[in-house]
C-alpha cells in the first residue's frame, strides 16, 4: 500500500531554507581560517614572463602567496579528465596538462597564475592588487570555426594542432547511398551557443589540514564529492584517499557546472598543508563568468534526408565542438557519447552518420551543462523536423507521426535498437504529442494564426518531441566508451534500534529535493512515517561511496541503491520475525509496517523487529544482530524519458521582441515518486532551454575576450520573461530497475529551446524567414525580418 | 579608521565598529554570523542578498555597513515569529517555490516587498516585482504561484 509515493509531499529540506539555515560553502567559518584570492590572467593567450608578489607580502594580514613554480616543487599533478576518446585513427586522445596554477603560459582569460591568501578577504583583495604579473601577449584563437585553420594559434605548444580528438558514429556507406535515393534534403548550419551554468550559489571551496591527524578536509560546492575526492587525491595532490574528507553540503544549484573537479579544490586542499590553516576560497560571479565549466559551443552543419512520403531515410553531420583551452572532466564524452548516440532522435532512421572534431580554443574549458549533449542533438534533429516539415509542405506535427518508432515496452517487447549503439529500453511516443496538441488546441490554431497576420500581428507554433539517455549508467558499458570511472551508485540504509531510519546516499542534492523523495520510497517500503527517515548525503565520511548526481540518474540509479538495501531488510527482517512469531518465514508477508503470518492476525511490528536485531536476547540461531544494509547498485542500462513540448510565441514585428505566451509540455520520465519535484525541475529545465534559445550567449571576440562576463552582459531569464508553464505527463514505466523510474531533470532543457526557436521561425515563416541564430535576440529577429522583407 | 554604528537587525540592537569600505551583505554574513543572506554577484544583478532596510527592499550589496547605522532591517531569520512561519515563507514551502534554496531570501524578502505594495497582485504585477531576483532552478512559475499563496493567506488572518 502507498501512502507517500506517487504523492505531491512538501519538501522536508525546505524548512532550513525558508528559515535561513541552510548551510553552504560559503556559510561555513572554521577556527583561524583565512581567505584566498586568485590572480587571473587578463588575457586569453600569454607567456607568463614573471610574477613579482614582494610589495603584495608586506601588507600586514598577508599570510601567503604562491604560484604555479610552487605548486610544481611540491611535484603536484594536473587536473584529470575523467573520460578518454581516442582519434578515429586510433591515435591516443590528445590531453595536455591542465595545471593548477599556469607556470609558463595561461590560455584563457581566468587561468589562475597565483593566490593570495590573507586573514580576510579585504586584506587578499588589496594584496592581489599588488602582484605584479609580467605578461607576453600571445595572439589567440576564440572561435571553433577557427580552431583548425592551418594559421590558428596553437593552444597547447606540445601538440600537432588544436584537435583535441576526433570521433564518428553510424555507418558512412549506407548513410551516403540513403542520400542518394532522398526525395527531399533539408540542410542546416548553425552555431549552437557557448552558455554559462551560472547556478546562483558561486563556487566556493575550503580546505582544511589538520596536522595533528595529518588530514585533509575539502567542503566545497559540488555535486558529487567522492568523485573530487578520488581525482584529487589519486591524480593531482597524490593523497591517501583515507586521509581526505570531502563534504558538499548544501549546494546552491549545479546544472552540471559543479560536477567537474576544479583547480580551486586541489589549491585550498595544498595550500592549507603549506600554512596549516584553513583557506576558504568563494568565486566572485566575475571569476564564475571566467572559471566554471561552460556549455555546448558546437558549430554544426546537418542533413536530414526524405522520401517522398516524408518519411526519413538518413541524417549525417558535422560537427565542430568546442572544448575550451583544457579537457574538463567529463567534457569528451559531451559532443560524443552524449550527443552523436542521441542522434537516432525518437524517429525510425535508418541510416545515420555523425562526425566530430574537437577542438582547443583559448576560451574557459567546455563541459556538461544541463542536458550535455542531448540539448544539441535535440536541437538539431527537431530544427531538421519543423524546417523540413516546412520545406515539403508537411504538417509538422504530421511529420513527426509518421517517424516515430512504434510503441514498446521494453517487457514483452524488446528494447529498441538504434543505429546510433544506445538500445531505448521502453518508449510510448506518439501519446505525449497527441497529448501536447490537445492541450494547446493545436486545430485552431492556424486559423488564428491567419486571422493574427491579417492584423499584422506575428504568432508562431513550434515543436519538439525529443528522447534523452539518462540515470548513467551501466560501468561497463560506459567503461567501453571511454569513461574512467564507474557509473553505479551506493546507499547504506540504517534501520536503529528504535525503527527509525537513517539512510545514507551517493546521490547529491543540490536542488533536486532528495531528501524528501528518497524519504517517501523508504517510509512506504517499510510503512513508516516520513518523519521517521532521515536522508544523509554529501559527505565521504558518512557513505560509502558515491558517483554523485548528474545525467538525471540519481532516483534511477541511487533510488535503485536504496532500494537494493531495503529489500535485504526486509529479507534479514524476516528471518527475526519468523522467529520471533514462530511461524515459517515463507508463512509471513511484510505489509503496513508489519510482518503478519498468512491467514491470521498474528504479527510483529517493524520496530519490534528492529528493537530485536540490535538487542538479540531471543533470536535466530546463527543470525548476525543489527539491521543495516549497504549496497551498490550498477543499472543495466541507461533510461530514456521521453516527452514532446509545444511553444506558442508571439513576436513584435516593429521591435522583433520575441514573447513566448504559452509552453506545453507532456513528459514520460517513467515511474513518479514526487509529482511536485517533478514539475519543478520541467519548470527549471524548461526556463534554461528558453534561456538558450533567447538571451543567452557567451561570445568571446577575436582576442579571446569573454564579452558577457557579469549578470549586466550575460542575460538569464528573469520572471517577466517566461509565461507559467502548463504540464502534463504520460508513463511508461523503465523496465530495468525496480522503481520504474527514468529521470527527469534535464528534459526541460533538453527540449524547450529548439521549441521556441521552431515558433519563432514558424511565426515568420511567411515572410521567408527559416532560420535563425541564438539566441533569437529582438536585434536578430527584427534584422531577420528586415531582410526577409528585402530592406 | 572603523566607524562605529549600531544596526538594529530582527529586533536586535547590534553595536560594531566596522571598516567604512565594509558592504552591508558582508557586515551581516561576516560580521554578524546572519548566513542567510547570500551573495551571488558582484554587479547587483541576482538580488540574492535583498533585505529589508526601514521597511523596503535593498540590495544589500550595494550598501556599506556605515549606511545603514541606526536603519532597522530585516533579514530570512527574522521573518517567522515565535516560531510561526511568516505567510511568504508558508507559500514557498506550500507551492515549491525553491529548489536549490540559494535565491530564496532574496526571493522571499522581494515577495515581502510585492505585498506590501499591493496585498492582491496580478502574476504580471508579481513577475514585475520579481524583477531585481534571479532564479535559475525553478523557472519562477512556483514562485509566482508562493506569492500569491501569500496573498491569499494574509487576506485571510
Ligand atoms: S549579491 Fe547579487 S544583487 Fe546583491
Ligand atoms: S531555488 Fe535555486 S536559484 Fe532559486
Amino acid at each position: 500500500m502507498s501512502t507517500v509515493v506517487g504523492k505531491p509531499i512538501r519538501r522536508v529540506e525546505d524548512k532550513r531554507f525558508i528559515t535561513g539555515q541552510g548551510r553552504y560553502t560559503d556559510d561555513i567559518k572554521l577556527h583561524g581560517m583565512t581567505y584566498a584570492v586568485i590572480i587571473r590572467s587578463p588575457y586569453a593567450h600569454a607567456r607568463i614572463k614573471s610574477i613579482d608578489a614582494s610589495a603584495a607580502l608586506k601588507i600586514k594580514g598577508v599570510v601567503a602567496v604562491f604560484t604555479g613554480k610552487d605548486i610544481e616543487a611540491d611535484g603536484m599533478g594536473g587536473i584529470p579528465t575523467g573520460w578518454q576518446v581516442n582519434l578515429i585513427n586510433g591515435e591516443t586522445m590528445r590531453e595536455p596538462k591542465h595545471p593548477i596554477l599556469c607556470t609558463d603560459k595561461v590560455r584563457h582569460v581566468g587561468d589562475g597564475v597565483a593566490v593570495v591568501i590573507a586573514e580576510d578577504l579585504a586584506i587578499a583583495e588589496d594584496a592581489a592588487e599588488l602582484v605584479q604579473v609580467n605578461y607576453e601577449p600571445l595572439p589567440a584563437v576564440a572561435q571553433v570555426r577557427d580552431a583548425l585553420a592551418a594559421n590558428a594559434p596553437k593552444v597547447h605548444d606540445e601538440l600537432p594542432d588544436n584537435l583535441a580528438f576526433d570521433w564518428n558514429i553510424g555507418d558512412k556507406e549506407k548513410t551516403d547511398a540513403a542520400f542518394a535515393t532522398a526525395h527531399h534534403v533539408t540542410t542546416l548550419e548553425f552555431y549552437n551557443q557557448r552558455l554559462v551554468p551560472n547556478a546562483i550559489e558561486p563556487r566556493s571551496a575550503i580546505g582544511h589540514y589538520e596536522e595533528g591527524r595529518d588530514f585533509y578536509t575539502l567542503y566545497t560546492s559540488t555535486q558529487n564529492p567522492h568523485l573530487i575526492r578520488l581525482l584529487m587525491s589519486a591524480f593531482v595532490l597524490q593523497l591517501p584517499e583515507h586521509k581526505v574528507r570531502v563534504v558538499g553540503s548544501d549546494v546552491g544549484g549545479g546544472f552540471g557546472s559543479k560536477i567537474f573537479h576544479y583547480a580551486e579544490e586541489a589549491l585550498v586542499t595544498w595550500a592549507s598543508k603549506k600554512i596549516k590553516r584553513p583557506i576558504k576560497w568563494t568565486a566572485a560571479r566575475s571569476e564564475s563568468f571566467v572559471t566554471d565549466a561552460h556549455g555546448r559551443d558546437h558549430q554544426t552543419t546537418v542533413s536530414m534526408a526524405f522520401d517522398k512520403d516524408g518519411k526519413i531515410l538518413g541524417l549525417r553531420g558535422h560537427t565542430i565542438a568546442g572544448m575550451g583551452a583544457y579537457l574538463s572532466t567529463f567534457a569528451p564524452a559531451v559532443p560524443t557519447y552524449l550527443h552523436g548516440t542521441l542522434l537516432q532522435g525518437l524517429y525510425t532512421t535508418p541510416a545515420i552518420y555523425y562526425k566530430v572534431d574537437a577542438v582547443f580554443t583559448h576560451t574557459t574549458a567546455v563541459d556538461a551543462y544541463r542536458g550535455a549533449g542531448r540539448p544539441e542533438a535535440t536541437y538539431l534533429l527537431e530544427r531538421l523536423m519543423d524546417t523540413a516539415a516546412r520545406e515539403m509542405k508537411i504538417d509538422p506535427a504530421e511529420l513527426r507521426f509518421k517517424n516515430f518508432i512504434p510503441p514498446f515496452d521494453g517487457v514483452t517487447q524488446p528494447g529498441y535498437q538504434t543505429q546510433v549503439a544506445l538500445q531505448y529500453d521502453s518508449g510510448n511516443y506518439a501519446p505525449t504529442l497527441h497529448k501536447a496538441l490537445e492541450i494547446i488546441d493545436y486545430k485552431n490554431f492556424r486559423k488564428r494564426q491567419e486571422e493574427a497576420r491579417k492584423n499584422g500581428k506575428f504568432i508562431g507554433i513550434g515543436f519538439s518531441t525529443f528522447v534523452e539517455a539518462c540515470g548513467i549508467a551501466p560501468s561497463a558499458v560506459v567503461g567501453s566508451l571511454g569513461a574512467r570511472a564507474g557509473l553505479y551508485e551506493s546507499a547504506i540504509v540504517r534501520v536503529q534500534p528504535t525503527g527509525k531510519v537513517s539512510v545514507y546516499t551517493g546521490s547529491h542534492s543540490h536542488g533536486q529535493g532528495h531528501e524528501t523523495t528518497f524519504a517517501q520510497i523508504v517510509a512506504d517500503s517499510f510503512g513508516i512515517p516520513m518523519e521517521d527517515v532521515e536522508i544523509v548525503h554529501g559527505d565521504t565520511e558518512q557513505i560509502p561511496f558515491g558517483m554523485g548526481t548528474y545525467g538525471s540518474r540519481s532516483l534511477a540509479v541511487g533510488g535503485s541503491a536504496i532500494m537494493k538495501s531495503i529489500d535485504k531488510i526486509k529479507e534479514k527482517g524476516a528471518k527475526i520475525a519468523a522467529h520471533l512469531l514462530e511461524a515459517n518465514e515463507a508463512d509471513l508477508v511484510f505489509a503496513e509496517g508489519k510482518w503478519t503470518v498468512k491467514g491470521t492476525d498474528k504479527s510483529i511490528p517493524f520496530q519490534q523487529v528492529a528493537l530485536t536485531a540490535y538487542v538479540p536476547h531471543n533470536y535466530p540461531a546463527g543470525l548476525e544482530p543489527g539491521l543495516d544494509f549497504s549496497s551498490f547498485y550498477d543499472p543495466l542500462n541507461f533510461t530514456f524519458p521521453f516527452g514532446a513540448h509545444i511553444a506558442e510565441v508571439e513576436v513584435e514585428a516593429e521591435t522583433g521582441e520575441v514573447k513566448v505566451t504559452r509552453y506545453v509540455s507532456v513528459d514520460d520520465v517513467g515511474t513518479i515518486i514526487n509529482p511536485m519535484i517533478v514539475e519543478g525541475q520541467l519548470h527549471g529545465g524548461i526556463a534554461q532551454g528558453i534561456g538558450q534559445a533567447l538571451y543567452e550567449g557567451a561570445f568571446y571576440d577575436e582576442s579571446g575576450q569573454l564579452l558577457q562576463g557579469t549578470y549586466m552582459d550575460y542575460t538569464m531569464p528573469r520572471a517577466d520573461n517566461l509565461p507559467m508553464f502548463e504540464h502534463s505527463t504520460t508513463v511508461t514505466p523503465c523496465p530495468h530497475n525496480p522503481l520504474g523510474a527514468k529521470g527527469a531533470g534535464e528534459a526541460g532543457t533538453i527540449a524547450s529551446t529548439p521549441t521556441i526557436v521552431n515558433a519563432i521561425v514558424d511565426a515568420l515563416s511567411h515572410l521567408g524567414v527559416s532560420n535563425l541564430e541564438m539566441p533569437c535576440t529582438p536585434a536578430r529577429v527584427w534584422s531577420a525580418i528586415q531582410t526577409a522583407k528585402g530592406n | 579608521m572603523n566607524v562605529p554604528i549600531t544596526v538594529t537587525i530582527n529586533g536586535t540592537a547590534y553595536t560594531r565598529d566596522v571598516e567604512p569600505r565594509q558592504l552591508l551583505v558582508h557586515f551581516l554574513r561576516e560580521t554578524l554570523n546572519l548566513t542567510g543572506t547570500h551573495i551571488g554577484c558582484d554587479t547587483s544583478s541576482c538580488g540574492a542578498c535583498t533585505i529589508m532596510l526601514n521597511g523596503q527592499t535593498v540590495k544589500s550589496c550595494t550598501l556599506l555597513a556605515a549606511q545603514a547605522d541606526g536603519a532597522e532591517i530585516m533579514t530570512v531569520e527574522g521573518l517567522a515569529t515565535d516560531g510561526k512561519l511568516h505567510p511568504i515563507q508558508e507559500g514557498f514551502w506550500q507551492e515549491h517555490g525553491l529548489q536549490c534554496g540559494f535565491c530564496t531570501p532574496g526571493m522571499m524578502m522581494a515577495g515581502v516587498q510585492i505585498l506590501k505594495n499591493n496585498p492582491n497582485p496580478t502574476e504580471e504585477e508579481i513577475r514585475h516585482g520579481l524583477e531585481g531576483n534571479f532564479c535559475r532552478c525553478t523557472g519562477y512559475h512556483n514562485i509566482v504561484k508562493s506569492i500569491q499563496y501569500a496573498a491569499k493567506k494574509s487576506a485571510a488572518m
